[in-house]
């Protein structure tokens, strides 16, 4: 019998985003990469320490809707439509809901593709659209970052493709900071602008890789030499995590 | 838009015309032959009336003596219903607490299994003893077996909320009440109707049997008399006037979930 021991979880972090960048997060399952979002998100209170969240405490960030989530499953409640999906944040948290700002669900569920999909239930649509209903979830109110836990994990890897360049799309049409957790080398790549490294036990930053890439993304950079230089320096870095 | 397209287009909607014609023809079909197998063999062996009645003298029954049918099938289906309400009532709202006050129901869950375990004819007795001879007893009986498998239903509902779905009500900074209504309800409304169409034939039951102890009206009552009386036309007619009733409860609440829950992927029916 192995004994019971305590290990931390994540160590000593500290991540500045640049407001309006793209930070995917890479890194061995395991490493706490999951942990780290739910931390920021106050979804997770840490037993040691304490988080700060664009100055102010993970808690009061939250109340204060700055942080939009994205889970991996879309999250959505089967008996409301795609629009009264977008339009949930805007029903509870009565007493802490800030005055609403940004776009409205219509325009978001058009920003994300779906304009006229609005009256379709979440069993008449299919994964990929489903996540582009949370993704429109989380950007009402307009908040300053978008974490998003491996998002497009679950689809068929032609769907990913074209959400990955959607979601560019989104990013650079609202300029909301994205922070995108994904165990997906070729996924950390394509979409950040710079790609956060993890290593496990504790989770902690192993490096920072800065993605130079042209602006705009285009699929068929995938295909470049310097696009296979990047994933294989990305895989030789996770080797050693 | 060719002609070789188009016939083989018309040829499988016959068939599928056919098909959901078989769909409804073939039970009537299956019905009418056991009517007649039932009228075969009590006329070719010649059962005596007080065994087993022929088919088309419980119909004749049925018509005839509608007025005493009827009289005590009222009885009957206000206990039936009332114990449906009450016993769902009461079991909606102690799975809401047993939700909220996990103590509660550690303390409390394995005694509800253990009483749901105890068959109805015992329980009756028991309940009888406690409430008199009324209808007090007949409907706390129905009541009773309406309770258990809603409370069992119900708590699993309440609890089917996807962890992810509980994070993103975090995220938005959901209060208790919120989770509820906007989440753990509409959750259990599957689960809920699967119960109450249980409960809408048991609750019948629950009543019958209630009224076979110490009763003078209802269908319960009626079987018995029927039964001591050696009168098999008047106990099948009695018994088919329940057992629609029953039928007619449970077809209703099925319309209501239907109309209720419409997320559900109609693949199950």
């Amino acid at each position: 019998m192995s004994e019971r021991r305590e290990v931390a979880a994540l160590e000593d972090i500290s991540l500045s985003l640049v407001p309006g960048s793209f930070l995917t997060l890479l890194g061995p399952s395991g490493c706490g990469k999951s942990t780290l979002l739910r931390v920021i998100a106050d979804i997770i209170v840490p037993t040691s320490g304490s988080v700060r969240v664009l100055g102010r405490s993970a808690d009061e960030a939250r109340r204060q809707r700055e942080i939009g989530f994205v889970f991996q499953d879309s999250t959505l409640l089967p008996w409301r439509s795609a629009i009264d999906n977008v339009r949930l944040p805007l029903q509870v948290g009565g007493s802490v809901r800030p005055a609403r700002r940004g776009r409205s669900p219509e325009e978001l569920l058009a920003l994300v593709g779906l304009a006229g999909w609005e009256n379709s239930m979440p069993h008449e649509l299919s994964g990929g659209m489903r996540q582009r209903v949370s993704i429109a979830r989380a950007l009402l109110g307009d908040p300053k970052i978008l974490l998003m836990d491996e998002p497009f994990g679950a689809l068929d890897e032609i769907t990913r493709d074209r959400l990955n360049d959607e979601l560019l799309d989104i990013w650079r049409q609202t300029g909301t900071t994205i922070l995108f957790v994904t165990h997906s080398i070729h996924e950390a790549a394509y979409l950040g602008q710079q790609v956060l490294m993890m290593a496990a036990r504790p989770g902690r930053v192993r490096e920072i890789v800065p993605v130079d890439l042209p602006e705009p993304r285009e699929l068929a950079m995938r295909d470049t030499g310097d696009f296979a230089a990047l994933t294989g320096r990305l895989r030789r870095i996770l080797e050693t995590c | 838009m060719d002609a070789p397209a188009d016939a083989a287009r018309a040829a499988w909607l016959a068939a599928q015309n056919w098909l959901k014609w078989q769909r409804r023809i073939l039970p009537l079909f299956g019905a009418a032959s056991l009517l007649f197998a039932w009228w075969a063999l009590v006329t070719y062996f010649e059962v005596k009336p007080f065994i087993a009645p022929a088919p088309q003298v419980v119909a004749q029954v049925l018509v005839q003596k509608s007025d005493i049918l009827f009289a005590n099938l009222v009885p009957t289906a206000i206990e039936a219903l009332s114990g449906f309400a009450l016993g769902n009532l009461a079991a909606i709202l102690m799975a809401t607490l047993f939700v909220h006050a996990k103590s509660i129901e550690m303390a409390f869950f394995p005694i509800v299994v253990l009483i749901n375990s105890i068959p109805v004819v015992a329980k009756a007795p028991i309940l009888v003893l406690l409430l008199g001879n009324g209808m007090a007893p007949k409907i706390a009986i129905a009541a009773v077996i309406c309770f258990f498998p809603t409370l069992v239903n119900m708590v699993r509902g309440l609890e089917a909320v996807s962890p992810q779905a509980l994070e993103l009500m975090h995220v938005l900074s959901a209060n208790k009440r919120e989770v509820f209504f906007r989440l753990r309800l509409p959750t259990s409304i599957p689960f809920l109707f699967s119960a109450l169409k249980i409960a809408a034939s048991t609750a019948v039951v629950g009543a019958i049997v209630g009224e076979w102890i110490g009763s003078q009206e209802g269908i319960g009552a009626l079987i018995i008399q029927a039964t001591y009386a050696f009168d098999s036309a008047l106990l099948y007619a009695t018994v088919i006037c329940g057992s629609t009733f029953s039928v007619a409860f449970f077809l209703v609440i099925r319309m209501i979930e239907r109309l209720c829950v419409r997320w559900v992927p109609a693949n199950h029916g």
